[in-house]
């Protein structure tokens, strides 16, 4: 019976060293799976679509075999990511679609979060139809001919009305709004990620059947089901203030890299590479191609990458 | 897996005729004198706006509050904080030592501990489904994922059996503790996971915790049985030798109940790995998370390569510790050092040797091919083929005809009928208890202003839960019949049962397109194998001696199956249509990833936005819905089991 007492005191004993009977700042923790055997860790995020885990492929690739470090990933949707980003669970996203208010409250306010600068990649977002169907109506791709064409984008999910087909629930969008807004005889159906999203267009195109989809580039898919964009009334600036008013397209955006504060300061050759990270959106694709069409795992899909283009890369090393 | 086999009391059918048609009366008079009242004053087919609340706001002040406090707030730096550290240091020493030890000695020791506790068989079992992992180039995130579960596990163990003391040795705690378990029990596990990330943030700590919620419920349950279930006269001789209450508990108590402590074990495991691979979307990294990496680029193929170790995972510590229960008396203690010792003896050579690390050279490429398969499939299936049509096509028919008919339905019948339907039914199958909270429960969903979507999703279970019985009766009765077909289903139903939900979401949506049609033929696929075990088993316990004397009387196999074994089974058939009912919940509300929208979109939505608004909201109401729908299919059996 001594024995066990003292067994439990020593294990309690033993608790409280390791964990300080101090303060505990969880949110200046790292992954439990980070560092293991003595590597010096950088924590990526990776969104879930594919041109994000092209970045952070070709990021991990030269991290590993060019600067001797060893690289997690986690997958993460954005907004929790910043989350993550600004706790130092993540070290760095590398491609980042506009969040003001996350922005205004981790980099502006709290500090946590610095900004890594330009991707080099412009994201836009849009609604399309697969080029098949707009070579036969050509005035499919004007939003105030898309009524004529309800009934042509029926499914049995969207009721009577002609269905607009919407990802993930992570992905910025105002298509509700903008639907009500410009009085369309649609129904906006989320497909909840972008996978279930992907393997739709891809049995619809199989079929060669008509869709409305909301899409996005730079994207490998267009590769794979060409589509054409669906002209909304002109971004202006502020237009898409209001969520509930919203009534214009989506703008392009230069997509942004962030960094943990920290890491940024103390990241040595990893921040400073991860800062000077930059390329095209031809660059991504071709990654982002190799990874989903061809089925290369992402490192496969790197070093290809990496081995074609050394004069890229070695501008982000120096 | 081990299902939970509670077996209710034989009810006498006769015997519930006047009872059933008093209750029925009595409603129908309380429903006379409600029904225009609240008719009168809010006239409205759905839930009634004035008797709604908006948590938006609040809630929304709470998620804020949390993110600025949540670096500088005492609660967090010294209550929080110290839990997340201590996770995050107990998953990291498990996982430290498991990279020490190397591939070599993991394989060893699970071998030999398999050996010693259930046998010669199991034990090359464990070590094919080691180096299997380590085959498919799964070894790091297999070990990341043990590691985690180790964690959990113990967790949930230590937890689950501390509540089951308290609730097995005093009446007060197991009446306090008994609702609060039951409820848990039907949880969907997405239910969970928004507010432990608010509070711990995207990680290893948030997904243990969750996993510890949500795996810890079913020991506490089997350690409160089993310390009740105590031979009473095994306890009275212990007594009249003079033991303290303490040594009652030790040297009688808790070795009497030592076969449910371990079913308890054997199902925390279970719970926890299923919910290893939801928790990824928390960021639990390992096995979970490549499954859902691969799924972002429709890589089935990947998918089911992590997959696969899960499978194996489970399947393997099942059989372990079901046998472990079972039996294991037989072999002596002296066999445990000589294990250890050649564990260890495998573990050095294996570092002697450099071999720590799964060689890079083994490992085996199965994405291909499944890719390859699975694309002929869709290809070959979704549409066009003749006389049956695509499944394309089927799925459109479902929605259509079946779908929107059962939502529509329900969605235009007046509130309080729908109140009413619910409580006919659970007094019928239950008590005034069951009726009362299930219509409470129900009522809850109106308030937090989400009926239509709640009825929108019950929709879907109703649709899945009718096609899961259908189909799992039939099997289960084909089973039962014959043994042949029983072992060939076997492996079969513990793969689709250990198989994550995540893994044929992206099949599903390939051959029924992005809906409603997919989520329910995931769901399908989810329940079926516990319906057909239970069926199964139902069938096969029905007394022989009845059996014997319906044959003597010249009935045939169908008059035998119809008029003697259906009804002598009810009672399983009750259960299996309970637990039907909960896992089709569970995986309708993920379908909110492949289309099916509801309630399972605004979670999705919750935990992809961080918007805890609408997140915790349809968290709540999916709570709600299944302790709604647990109540109207539970057998009167589980409350008669208290007295036992």
């Amino acid at each position: 019976m001594r024995r066990k007492r003292m067994m439990t005191a020593g294990a309690l004993a033993l608790l409280v060293l390791t964990t300080g009977c101090g303060a505990a700042d969880m949110t200046q923790q790292a992954s439990p799976f980070a560092n293991a055997q003595g590597a010096k860790t950088v924590t990526l995020s990776v969104q879930s679509w594919v041109g994000a885990q092209a970045n952070v492929a070709v990021a991990q690739y030269l991290l590993e075999h060019e600067l001797g470090y060893r690289v997690d990933t986690v997958q993460v949707d954005e907004v929790p990511a910043w989350d993550a980003l600004s706790q130092g669970r993540v070290d760095a996203i590398l491609e980042d679609w506009g969040h003001p208010e996350q922005e205004q409250r981790y980099v502006d306010d709290k500090k946590t979060i610095t900004r890594g600068g330009d991707l080099g990649v412009t994201g836009h977002i849009g609604w399309y139809v697969p080029t098949y169907f707009a070579e036969q109506h050509p005035d499919v791709t004007n939003w105030k001919n898309l009524n004529k064409y309800a009934d042509r984008f029926r499914t049995p999910e969207s009721g009577g009305k002609g269905q607009l087909m919407d990802g993930s629930p992570s992905y910025v969008t105002n298509d509700k709004a903008l639907v009500k807004n410009l009085k369309l005889d649609y129904q906006v159906v989320f497909a909840g990620s972008e996978a279930a999203q992907i393997t739709q267009i891809k049995q619809f195109a199989k079929e060669k059947k008509p869709f409305l989809t909301y899409w996005y580039s730079p994207q490998w898919l267009f590769k794979k089901v060409p589509m054409t964009e669906v002209k909304l009334p002109a971004y202006q600036e502020g237009c898409d203030a209001d969520p509930a008013k919203v009534a214009c397209a989506y703008p392009h955006t230069p997509l942004q890299k962030y960094l943990n504060t920290d890491f940024a300061e103390q990241g040595g050759k990893a921040a400073a590479f991860l800062r000077k990270f930059q390329w095209t959106t031809e660059d991504q694709n071709e990654v982002s191609l190799m990874i989903a069409e061809q089925k290369l795992s992402p490192e496969e899909a790197a070093k290809k990458w990496v081995d074609s283009h050394r004069t890229t890369w070695k501008a982000w090393l120096s | 897996m081990a299902t939970i086999t509670a077996t209710p009391p034989r009810t006498l059918p006769g015997a519930l005729k006047h009872p059933a048609a008093r209750k029925l009366l009595l409603l129908a008079l309380a429903a006379a004198i409600l029904v225009p009242l609240a008719n009168a004053r809010w006239t409205s087919g759905t839930w009634p706006t004035a008797l709604t609340i908006d948590l938006t706001q609040p809630l929304t002040n709470v998620s804020d509050w949390i993110i600025d406090n949540r670096d500088s707030h005492p609660l967090f730096l010294y209550f929080f904080g110290h839990i997340s550290n201590a996770v995050v240091l107990s998953v990291r020493a498990v996982y430290l030592t498991l990279l020490t030890i190397g591939w070599t000695g993991v394989t060893a020791l699970g071998a030999l501990v398999a050996w010693r506790v259930a046998g010669v068989k199991l034990a090359l079992g464990t070590a094919a489904a080691f180096l299997a992992c380590g085959l498919l180039g799964m070894w790091v995130p297999t070990m990341q994922t043990l590691a985690l579960m180790v964690v959990a596990v113990l967790a949930s163990v230590v937890v689950g059996a501390l509540l089951g003391l308290a609730a097995g040795l005093s009446d007060r705690m197991d009446r306090a503790l008994r609702p609060v378990l039951d409820t848990m029990q039907v949880l969907p596990a997405f239910a969970y996971l928004l507010p432990v990330v608010l509070v711990f943030g995207i990680g290893v700590p948030a997904a243990v915790l969750a996993t510890v919620v949500y795996a810890a419920p079913p020991m506490a349950r089997l350690t409160a049985l089993g310390l009740r279930g105590a031979d009473k006269g095994v306890l009275e001789a212990v007594e009249s030798l003079g033991a303290t209450a303490r040594q009652r508990l030790l040297t009688a108590r808790v070795p009497l109940a030592r076969k449910e402590l371990l079913l308890g074990l054997n199902q925390t495991i279970m719970m926890a790995l299923s919910m290893a691979v939801i928790a990824s979307v928390i960021g639990a990294g390992g096995l979970g998370d490549r499954v859902y990496q691969a799924l972002a680029s429709v890589d089935v193929g990947a998918a089911l390569a992590a997959g696969i170790p899960i499978v194996l995972l489970a399947v393997v510590l099942d059989r372990v510790t079901a046998a472990a229960g079972n039996g294991g008396t037989e072999h002596p203690r002296a066999g445990w050092p000589y294990a250890l010792a050649a564990a260890l003896a495998v573990a050095v050579a294996g570092r002697l040797l450099g071999r720590t690390d799964w060689p890079g050279s083994w490992t085996l490429n199965i994405a291909e091919p499944v890719n390859r398969a699975v694309d002929w499939m869709t290809a070959h299936l979704y549409s066009g083929v003749p006389v049956v049509g695509g499944t394309a096509d089927w799925a459109g028919h479902f929605t259509t005809w079946v779908l929107d008919p059962v939502r529509d339905g329900l969605q235009w019948l007046p509130w309080w009928s729908v109140l009413l339907v619910v409580a006919a039914l659970a007094w019928l199958i239950g008590t005034w208890r069951t009726a009362l909270t299930a219509v409470l429960a129900m009522a809850a969903i109106g308030v937090l202003g989400v009926w239509e979507p709640a009825l929108d999703t019950l929709s879907q279970v109703l649709a899945a839960v009718a096609v899961t019985l259908v189909l799992g009766f039939a099997t289960g009765i084909a089973a039962a019949r014959s043994d042949r077909f029983e072992r060939l289903l076997r492996p079969v139903l513990d793969v689709f049962q250990t198989m994550p939900q995540f893994v044929y979401l992206i099949p599903v949506v390939a051959l029924f397109g992005v809906g409603r049609a997919p989520a329910v033929a995931a769901a399908v696929v989810y329940a079926l194998p516990a319906v057909v075990r239970i069926t199964a088993q139902g069938l096969r316990q029905v007394d022989p001696a009845a059996m014997e004397s319906a044959r003597s009387l010249g009935a045939t196999s169908g008059q035998q199956l119809r008029q003697v074994q259906l009804p002598l089974a009810r009672p399983a058939l009750l259960l299996a249509l309970n637990q039907g009912v909960v896992l089709v919940l569970a995986v309708v509300i993920i379908g909110g990833l492949v289309g099916a929208g509801a309630l399972g979109y605004d979670v999705v939505f919750g935990l992809a936005q961080g918007d805890l608004a609408t997140g915790l909201v349809a968290g709540a109401a999916i709570v709600c819905l299944g302790l709604m729908l647990d109540r109207v299919t539970q057998p009167t059996g589980r409350r008669a089991k208290k007295g036992a």
